[in-house]
């Protein structure tokens, strides 16, 4: 083996590079000898948190992981793949982007959607739809309003160019965000069963082929810069922040879903994090073979580049594709059509390892299987000490909050708080309609796409509570799971399997593994009750800036399926005279909720609570009212409460804007009734002959059904004494308030 | 009645326009590849949107280069049908077929959302399904979609009848509050003189299905059926 003009390596270099002094050793273990400083770098992205998950993967085991609709399981895959029959699957995930986005938040954004639709169709899944989830700090401060601006511009740039519609997602803006936003975003594709496409490298003698663009120094440590903690000198790492091309990805995923119909294609994998040295290893060991790899062979878009930088590089655009021996020219001319190159850099041997050779010259040799996730990268169970601060916030007495005496200005507060206001302004940037397939767009508790050749549709949703986690890292967990189930439940699907996104502080700080567990635990129960199995993921740690950790923020990516267009259900009131109706029990839980922190400046309390079994009846019935056609609308309490609910209700039909007179006798004091945000509450708007129809699948689903008012065409909002407002009024403050900001410019 | 749905690099509604032809109208269409350099028995061409070569210089700006454009300016001087949607009038423009100019969007900005355009004359082929001031209702999706032309070009494209298609309340009522996008005029579509090349921002083809919300946008491409 050769070192050119290298470093030398020893413990100190390894320590450099991120790894412990135990993994160093662990390194000479498995070699028998001291790394080359290739291979040094390659250990250290592929051990790094990002790609290894070493100090997740032990609690991400313990969610439920099958289900009789899943065909590929967690971690298996790229990405999980969930039967809709038809001969039909789908397939999603949700990353994220959140370290790249706080330096550079147009590429960084643009390229975490780079990123995980590469991983939707480098499995053979035609992308049907995008979605994301996103925390900023609040908007009254400059630098934040850069961020949320250009992460929208970037997203929009990269979604709108590759075409693929960007059709839902939630925003949040609170302090602990501040230095260290949240980008995690989820793609949903679709592939038939028999084109399934298998991430996996195996068949001595078969090529193995890199496809797309060339090779910069672009990104270099970008996995092991996602895996440490932002600080004052993060913005020097604007390097380590990839570039995007959504038009030559755009090339990729045409050329793609072309060869993946073909027999001789073996498999392919995207290059994400940690680039050739990734998805080489992953490949190999996932066939339980090896590869011989000629670095000199990759195009290059920079002189000079060492073996070790092209190992590492983060080029975006990039895939690693295997095929049967023989066939490099039917491949070839393939990328060739759309092209893109399309390069042989090496070949499947029998044997476990990579060998890896630069110039002729052996630079490195590494059992392929010690590198991976699941094999024998390291695995650590974290010490966790509950954090002292939840004790002192669940102290807090909230019973002794002076009420607002104004109800009227308080909602409007509450519905001007960009928390709740209405994100016009951030997904009309997107292009929600491209493919023709949007049945809901963004803007109701769901988005909907229809799945052309068949009557279903797919209704999918992403949710998360930062501020109810850090109350109640368990509850948090579990809520994440139940209120993205209920949201689909309330388009009219069935929900069928979650992705998640689990966006936590520093995993070796006892107080955040804490957080973190807990949270698993409590989606877990919410997964495994709901019957929504996990189907993989992303976990993010170290999202702390100088400021300190953000809230424990688990981010859900749900699934429903909609079997009959003719279910499909939408959240706003629709016709004058219709019963308004209540599933489930308001129980005046103002803990975390929006309008202590909007109204009394608060984060306190407990989060709300959460029962499993009843939250599942709740949306079994309203489900199978959907289905039995008598719902003319569905929305759940969630943030800001039943007033909110109901206001959104009313303003939110595009047609016309319809009122509401709402009467609710409850024993709590009036703030406790508007705003709380009790779980497992569904509103329903319903025609007055369908009523009895109702109250029976209630009763048959064991749940509380009470009618609280009706629907009324008079243009004004009224609950009990406490609310009568101008429809008009309150849409006003809805739709301004982030415009009103934005306009300040930064 | 044959109509050909151009792919260009970067086509994103090729797929959309396809499916509207074939499986909403039952009419008989094919994929034209950006490659190609002779048309063959085609009645009416369809540049779809998208971001055709990425539009990193200017939209359209790179695709009235590419080699099936040459057959398509033939087509549409010996009077074939050529309907450009989006990027796909962005391209007409660049090569000429079209007069003016589409600039970024007066606030800067990407905007997807649903427009009401008023049909200006139904004498066009395009357009013989509708009333004329009949208003109808589909999205736009466009950075670039800022109609731009000097004052002369303007009063040609009115005295000549070449106004398609103008953003409007939902009344019909044209108004600097329904213009999306800084348009002059509110222009949303143009034709040629000779009328049968049409180019507009909005798209009828995410507007054909009462399921996606309108089907306002229907017209446009049965008139064509009927046309032939």
């Amino acid at each position: 083996m050769i070192q050119l003009k290298e470093p030398e390596v020893n413990l100190q270099l390894a320590l450099e590079h991120g790894l412990s002094e135990e993994e160093w050793q662990k390194i000479i273990e498995i070699l028998g000898r001291t790394p080359t400083y290739t291979e040094l770098g390659v250990f250290s992205v592929m051990w790094s948190e990002h790609c290894s998950y070493k100090n997740s993967i032990a609690m991400l085991k313990t969610l439920p992981r099958t289900g009789r609709r899943l065909l590929v399981g967690a971690g298996e895959e790229n990405a999980g793949l969930v039967d809709i029959g038809d001969g039909l699957a789908v397939c999603f995930k949700i990353e994220s982007h959140n370290h790249p986005s706080a330096v550079e938040p147009f590429q960084g954004a643009a390229t975490g959607v780079g990123g995980i639709l590469r991983d939707i169709f480098t499995m053979g899944a035609r992308p049907i739809a995008s979605l994301n989830s996103l925390r900023f700090g609040p908007l009254n401060i400059p630098r934040n309003r850069y961020l949320f601006d250009n992460v929208v511009k970037g997203i929009a740039h990269y979604g709108n160019s590759i075409g693929v519609p960007t059709v839902g997602g939630e925003i949040y803006f609170e302090e602990c965000y501040t230095g260290n936003p949240l980008v995690n975003v989820m793609t949903v594709g679709v592939v038939k069963h028999n084109e399934v496409v298998s991430a996996v490298s195996k068949g001595e003698g078969n090529t193995v082929m890199l496809v797309g663009s060339a090779t910069g120094r672009d990104g270099i440590h970008g996995a092991t810069f996602a895996s440490v903690e932002l600080s004052e000198t993060s913005e020097s790492r604007r390097s380590s922040v990839q570039v995007g091309d959504p038009f030559t990805e755009k090339l990729l995923l045409e050329a793609t879903l072309e060869l993946a119909k073909q027999d001789y294609l073996v498999g392919i994998q995207d290059m994400g994090a940690a680039g050739i040295a990734c998805s080489t290893s992953e490949m190999a060991a996932r066939g339980k073979s090896g590869m011989i790899l000629d670095l000199s062979a990759v195009p290059l878009r920079e002189p000079d580049m060492s073996p070790y930088e092209i190992m590492l590089s983060e080029s975006q655009e990039r895939m690693l594709v295997v095929i049967r021996k023989g066939f490099e020219q039917e491949a070839q001319a393939i990328f060739k059509k759309w092209d893109l190159k399309c390069t042989k850099i090496g070949k499947v041997i029998n044997s476990n390892n990579l060998e890896i050779f630069f110039n002729q010259k052996k630079v490195g040799s590494i059992p392929a299987y010690h590198l991976v996730l699941g094999g024998g990268a390291p695995v650590y169970i974290r010490e966790t000490r509950e954090p002292d601060y939840i004790k002192k916030a669940r102290a807090k007495n909230i019973k002794r909050l002076k009420m607002p005496e104004d109800f009227n200005k308080a909602l409007l507060q509450i519905m001007a708080s960009p928390n709740v206001a209405d994100k016009a302004w951030v997904y009309q940037q997107y292009d929600y309609s491209v493919r023709s397939n949007t049945v809901v767009p963004p803007g109701a508790s769901a988005a909907v796409i229809r799945l052309k050749k068949t009557n279903k549709a797919l209704a999918m949703k992403t949710d998360g509570n930062g501020r109810y986690t850090y109350l109640n890292p368990y509850k948090g967990g579990a809520i994440a799971v139940a209120e993205a189930a209920r949201n689909v439940a309330c388009m009219g699907a069935k929900p069928l399997a979650i992705t998640n996104c689990l966006n936590f502080g520093n995993p070796y700080d006892p107080e955040v593994y804490y957080q973190f567990k807990q949270a698993v635990l409590g989606m877990g129960e919410a997964c495994r009750i709901l019957d929504t199995p996990v189907t993989g993921g992303n976990v993010s740690f170290y999202n702390e800036s100088p400021q300190g950790a953000i809230y424990p923020t688990p981010v859900v990516g749900m699934l429903g399926l909609i079997e009959d267009l003719k279910h499909v259900t939408t959240s706003w009131f629709k016709q004058d005279g219709d019963f308004i109706i209540l599933l489930g029990a308001l129980k005046g839980e103002l803990g975390g909720s929006e309008y202590m922190q909007v109204i009394h400046n608060m984060v306190g309390g407990d989060a709300p609570d959460i029962d499993l079994s009843f939250e599942k009846r709740i949306q079994t019935a309203c489900l199978e009212a959907i289905r039995k056609g008598i719902v003319n609308s569905a929305i759940d309490v969630s943030d800001g409460g039943l007033a909110v609910a109901i206001a959104e209700a009313c303003i939110n039909n595009p047609e016309k804007m319809l009122g509401a007179s709402i009467f609710i006798s409850l024993k709590m004091r009036d703030d406790e009734l508007l705003f709380g945000e009790s779980q497992s509450v569904i509103i329903l708007s319903i025609s007055e002959n369908n009523l009895l129809e109702m109250e029976r699948i209630a009763a048959k689903n064991i749940i509380p059904c009470i009618t609280i008012g009706r629907v009324k065409d008079n243009g004004r909002l009224k609950i009990n004494g406490l609310i009568d407002l101008e429809l008009e009024a309150i849409r006003r403050v809805y739709q301004a308030i982030i415009p009103n900001y934005m306009q300040q410019g930064f | 009645m044959k109509f050909g749905v151009v792919v260009f690099p970067g086509s994103n509604c090729d797929h959309d326009a396809y499916h509207v032809i074939k499986h909403v109208l039952g009419a008989r269409v094919e994929y034209i590849w950006h490659k190609e350099t002779t048309l063959r028995m085609f009645d009416v061409i369809i540049l779809p949107g998208g971001f055709s070569y990425g539009d990193y210089l200017r939209a359209g700006a790179v695709a009235r280069f590419a080699p099936v454009m040459n057959a398509i300016v033939q087509f549409s001087r010996h009077g074939g049908m050529v309907l450009g949607i989006c990027n796909g009038f962005q391209i007409l423009l660049e090569a000429g077929l079209l007069p003016g100019a589409l600039i970024p969007n007066n606030h800067m900005r990407f905007r997807c959302q649903n427009v009401y355009i008023k049909v200006l004359d139904n004498t066009s082929p395009f357009t013989r399904e509708y009333q004329t001031a009949q208003v109808l209702r589909m999205p736009i999706a466009h950075y670039s979609g800022n109609y731009y032309a000097d004052a002369d070009t303007l009063k040609s494209l009115e005295d000549n009848g070449q106004i398609a298609f103008q953003y409007c309340e939902p009344d019909g009522t044209v108004s600097e509050n329904a213009n999306p996008n800084g348009s002059l005029l509110n222009i949303a579509g143009i034709f040629n003189p000779a009328r049968n090349v049409l180019g507009m921002m909005p798209h009828p083809e995410r507007a054909a299905e009462k399921i996606l919300g309108s089907n306002d946008g229907l017209g446009i491409f049965k008139s064509l059926v009927d046309h032939a």
